[in-house]
């Protein structure tokens, strides 16, 4: 723990996602009581206001506080990202460590499976699964999404299970009779909490781009304010070609920047693992600057 | 070397097998997910056709929906049956939003440019992300590396449409250099010079758009994998035999650290038709991703499927050919002849 | 015979800002034309790290930060004489593979995987002789394979296919290819099981005999070196302890971690008699003890030796080299 934040691009990016959690955790209380705004007022005296003292991102075609907006839309984007990445790490897992671990028809099948996932176009499954459900909430959104995106991790999963498997001491315990589910819990996932923790947060920014995505095509839960509902807002109110420019940037911005924090975070952990990456790149400065 | 020919046989006959069992689960996934929406969806696209046209539709006609979407009071196992009659003679129903044409038709028209805009700027994307990414990953740490791979990082991490619409707003909108929407001049003559010309002036933004937001995503795959396998043996051996540096760099370094660069290319062509949906919304392109949104907002269920049908064998049908390639340029997989994995 | 390399007060260290580790330490080297040079040591020694500098091979973090190496070329290939640390990478090209090639440890991973063998032959054939046949290269290679016991036929199989000695025989005739003067192998037989070691090392000797290059031999497998060597220099902590005649090495060690080595591994040829590791563990190179980084080690340890760093010289009978306080003060007792 401690050499993970003593490393600046983990620190840096714990720092803008501890941010974008406050967000969503106390943003409403935040705009209401330190800004006077509140995300969900209409004022059809101040549309399409550009950034001012008032109104420090302006306003939207409703009216409504960008700013507030863009710091309430942080909780709907996350809580998609979180219950996605939830669904879809838990079923990589089930998928990827137990074709791993048991082998046989099991992996056979369950392999099938996940790389029939792979292949196929999960956004557009997602979107179209979604268009069919007539009104989707922020879960089923979610759900879908969660459902539709688990593959990639449970392949990288399988790997390393099988590679752990055939690891001395899990094979002497296998041969000691001890139980095979067992092993999994006490063995076996243990060791793959870093890759599974890496894989979560890559789960939890893809959730909120697809999030972000499907609302942009119009697919969302009408009464939630997320970055996406919101640069959907914008674009469904033609603010490009009136150039309300602060009503779309803003939204996106924090995506990319949520996006950006999970990068770092998992970077810096592979450099910490695997120091050659870093190392590498420190040394051949100096070099530069001692050729 | 006939027990090689024949494993090459055997690996081949095995990749072709999941592929069409990948296709077989694709076209029933298509048929199941209508019909395990709650409501009734065959039902919603016969009242909606009944508003439009104001009158009550033809027996024949409610009856051919019914195949398409469910609701018959017919065997499942038989629904099934007609269901894949209808796609081998390439009956894929009828759009509901733009009634009575084809989906067939909506498809074949909207398919060209897709292709022609999403085609062209995900191989320039690949090729210019996958070019720099191995410079920098040759040479670590000069300071092209130091700025384009934090820069792409960020990118990769930037939402596309949100890209896509900022460089409409700063280049269309407030520049002035380009359409704001459509994918040709609509007053030129399709057969003048000037309407392909239109075409390419159309296409420009949104292609720049997509290399731009999908370059990084190559360059730090490639830069990562060149550096890993510059430190491998036979890249120092490469050196020692006195190689000028940029035959180590193709033919050893970059070569090597290509291959998996080619597995993430097979899958975002595949990944193409499906991409061109935000694409081609922002831009309003005419192409299958603007049909499939349009689909979406019309809760046009035939054409919906249809585009799904479609996606999904065209991702299975480029993994294919690309699996294919991929065990022309890794003479290991050849002996031992995985699967799609 | 004329001298081919030399190697003075060469300094080589991984950077790494305060944590810079020289991995070696004034190293004072000299091959003759024709000789087999053995370099031993246990893990991480520095051995490798040796001889990609003394190829000019090594890379970041790697650097020289000391010293010179001397390549005297041949009469017959223009003469002269070359500082390697000094040349620019065009220089170093063209001397590369002609003057001086590169046996790798792992020849699974010291041959392009993608390309077929005849084509690792190809290039490097035709990037030296400029304008050679095609027919010409399918000849070389199917000789110089041939050299190393490998039908011609197998030049078109890729390195999965082919078994693990196979390929680090076919990287021992890669190295040919050119006639270099100076073959340099880094344990080029960890990889194999011990037959084969004994067949490539008997492969060796014969091509040396019959083409007259000259090995520097990488190994922590001392008694190897004693059936290969004509002498023997002896690593410690990325500097050369003892340097001697590989009979007097056997015979007859100077320094205390030479007997050491020689006693912890068991002799090819001989009857099995007790083995004697070396008790404790060599330093870390980032912080290595200060005098003689043996010191900790040493069942012969003098006072001095915590504090003065021994020089390479001459030992009492003239037979070698040695760095140990030992030599320099044979009259102090050792401690108890
Ligand atoms: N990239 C690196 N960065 C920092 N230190 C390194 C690096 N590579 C090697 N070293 C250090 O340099 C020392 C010498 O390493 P070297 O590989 O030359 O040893 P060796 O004698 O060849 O060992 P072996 O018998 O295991 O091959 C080692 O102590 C190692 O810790
Ligand atoms: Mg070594």
């Amino acid at each position: 723990m401690k050499p993970a934040l003593r490393n600046p691009k983990v620190l840096a990016g714990s720092a803008i996602a501890l941010l974008v959690v406050l967000a969503a955790l106390f943003g409403d209380w935040f705009s209401v009581h330190a800004l006077g705004q509140d995300p969900h007022t209409l004022d059809y005296l101040v549309i399409n206001q550009p950034p001012s003292g008032h109104h420090l991102l302006g306003t939207t075609g409703s009216g409504e506080d960008v700013l507030a907006q863009t710091i309430a839309g942080a909780r709907g984007s996350l809580v998609v990202g979180l219950v996605s990445a939830l669904i879809s790490t838990a079923l990589g897992i089930l998928f990827g460590v137990c074709a791993g671990f048991f082998g046989g028809v099991a992996d056979t099948v369950l392999n099938f499976i996940t790389n029939l996932f792979i292949v196929m176009p999960v956004f557009a499954l997602t979107l179209i699964v979604a268009g069919y459900l007539n009104n989707t909430g922020t879960m089923t959104i979610a759900l879908i999404i969660g459902v539709f995106g688990w593959a990639g991790g449970a392949r990288s999963l399988r790997a390393q299970t099988m590679s752990l498997r055939g690891r001395d001491h899990v094979q002497a315990m296998r041969m000691l009779g001890e139980s095979r589910t067992r092993l999994v819990f006490s063995e076996v996932l243990p060791r793959l909490y870093p890759l599974i923790s890496a894989m979560f947060l890559h789960a939890v920014i893809g959730g909120v781009l697809a999030e972000a995505g499907l609302a942009f095509l119009g697919v969302s839960s009408p009464n939630t304010i997320s970055w996406g509902t919101m640069i959907q807002n914008a674009q469904n109110q033609n603010a490009i070609i009136n150039g309300l420019w602060w009503w779309f940037l803003p939204p996106g911005f924090c995506i990319a920047a949520l996006g950006t924090a999970t990068g770092l975070i998992n970077f810096g952990i592979d450099e910490i693992a695997n120091p050659r990456l870093g190392a590498a790149r420190r040394a051949a400065q100096q070099a530069v600057k001692a050729a | 070397m006939s027990s090689g020919t024949r494993r090459r046989a055997i690996a081949f006959a095995r990749r072709l097998r999941f592929y069409v069992i990948a296709a077989w689960s694709a076209v029933t996934l298509n048929f199941l997910i209508p019909r395990l929406m709650p409501g009734d969806p065959a039902q919603a696209v016969v009242q909606q056709l009944e508003v439009k046209n104001g009158q009550n539709l033809p027996p024949q006609t409610v009856e051919a929906i019914r195949k398409l979407l469910g609701g018959v009071h017919e065997n499942i196992a038989v629904q099934y049956w007609h269901y894949l009659g209808n796609l081998f003679t390439g009956n894929l129903g009828i759009s509901t939003g733009n009634f009575p044409t084809r989906v067939t038709t909506l498809i074949g028209t909207a398919l060209p440019w897709t292709m022609l805009l999403m085609g062209v700027s995900t191989v320039l994307a690949f090729l210019i992300g996958t070019g720099i990414g191995a410079l920098c990953g040759w040479r670590p740490g000069t300071r092209t590396d130091s700025v384009l791979s934090p820069l792409s990082t960020f990118l990769a991490a930037v939402p596309y449409f949100w890209v896509a619409l900022f460089a409409l707003w700063l280049f269309a909108f407030r520049l002035g250099w380009f359409p704001l929407a459509g994918g040709h001049d609509p007053d030129a003559d399709p057969s003048s010079p000037r309407y392909w010309l239109s075409v390419l002036h159309y296409g420009l933004l949104p292609a720049l758009t997509i290399v731009f937001s999908s370059c990084g995503g190559w360059l730090l795959g490639m830069r990562n994998m060149t550096l890993t396998t510059t430190g491998e043996d036979f890249v120092l051996l490469a050196r020692a035999k006195g190689l000028s540096n940029t035959r180590v760099l193709f033919r050893y370094a970059a070569r090597n650290a290509m291959l998996p660069q080619l597995t993430g290319f097979a899958l975002a062509l595949g990944a193409i038709i499906a991409g061109s949906v935000l694409t081609e919304t922002v831009f309003t392109y005419p192409g299958v991703g603007s049909l499939l949104k349009q689909a979406i907002d019309n809760r046009d269920y035939p054409l919906m499927q249809g585009i799904l049908l479609f996606t999904t064998l065209a991702v299975l049908v480029a993994n294919f050919l690309a699996d294919s390639v991929y065990v022309l340029v890794d003479p290991r997989t050849r002996a031992q002849g995985g699967d799609a994995s | 015979m004329s001298v081919l390399l030399e190697a003075q007060g060469l300094c080589v260290d991984y950077l790494g800002g305060e944590r810079s580790v020289r991995a070696c330490a004034e190293v004072d080297l000299t091959l003759r034309r024709g000789e087999i040079l053995g370099i031993a040591g246990e893990s991480g020694s520095g051995k490798s790290t040796l001889i990609t500098a003394l190829t000019q091979l090594q890379r970041p973090p790697a650097a020289i930060t000391a010293g010179r190496i001397l390549l005297h070329r041949d009469d017959a290939d223009g003469g002269g004489t070359v500082d390697l640390t000094a040349a620019d990478e065009k220089r170093l090209r063209a001397l590369r593979w002609r003057e001086m090639s590169i046996v790798l440890q792992s020849a699974m991973d010291a041959l392009n995987p993608v390309m077929r063998l005849s084509a690792q032959f190809a290039d490097v054939l035709r990037e030296h002789r400029r304008g050679i046949t095609k027919e010409a290269v399918a000849a070389r290679t199917a000789e110089l394979l041939g050299m190393v016991g490998i039908p011609a036929e197998r030049s078109g199989a890729y390195p999965h296919e082919m078994s693990g000695g196979m390929r680090q025989r076919a990287t021992i005739a890669l190295a040919l290819a050119c006639d270099p003067a100076l073959v340099v192998m880094d344990e080029p037989t960890t990889a194999v099981d011990v037959v084969m070691q004994r067949q490539i090392m008997k492969q060796i000797l014969g091509l040396r005999r019959r083409l007259g290059f000259a090995v520097v031999f990488v190994t922590h497998d001392l008694s190897l070196l004693l059936e290969l060597a004509d002498r023997i220099a002896i690593m410690y902590a990325g500097r050369i302890v003892e340097i001697g005649a590989a009979r007097a090495i056997h015979d007859a060690p100077q320094h205390p971690y030479t007997r050491g080595l020689r006693d912890s591994f068991p002799p090819l040829h001989a009857p099995l008699s007790v083995l004697h590791g070396i008790p404790g563990t060599p330093p870390d190179p980032a912080d290595p003890p200060p005098g003689c980084a043996f010191h900790p080690r040493c069942d012969r340890r003098l006072d001095a030796c915590d504090r003065r760093l021994p020089r390479l010289g001459p030992v009492a009978d003239g037979r070698g080299l040695a760095a140990c306080l030992l030599h320099e003060h044979p009259e102090e007792a050792p401690v108890s």
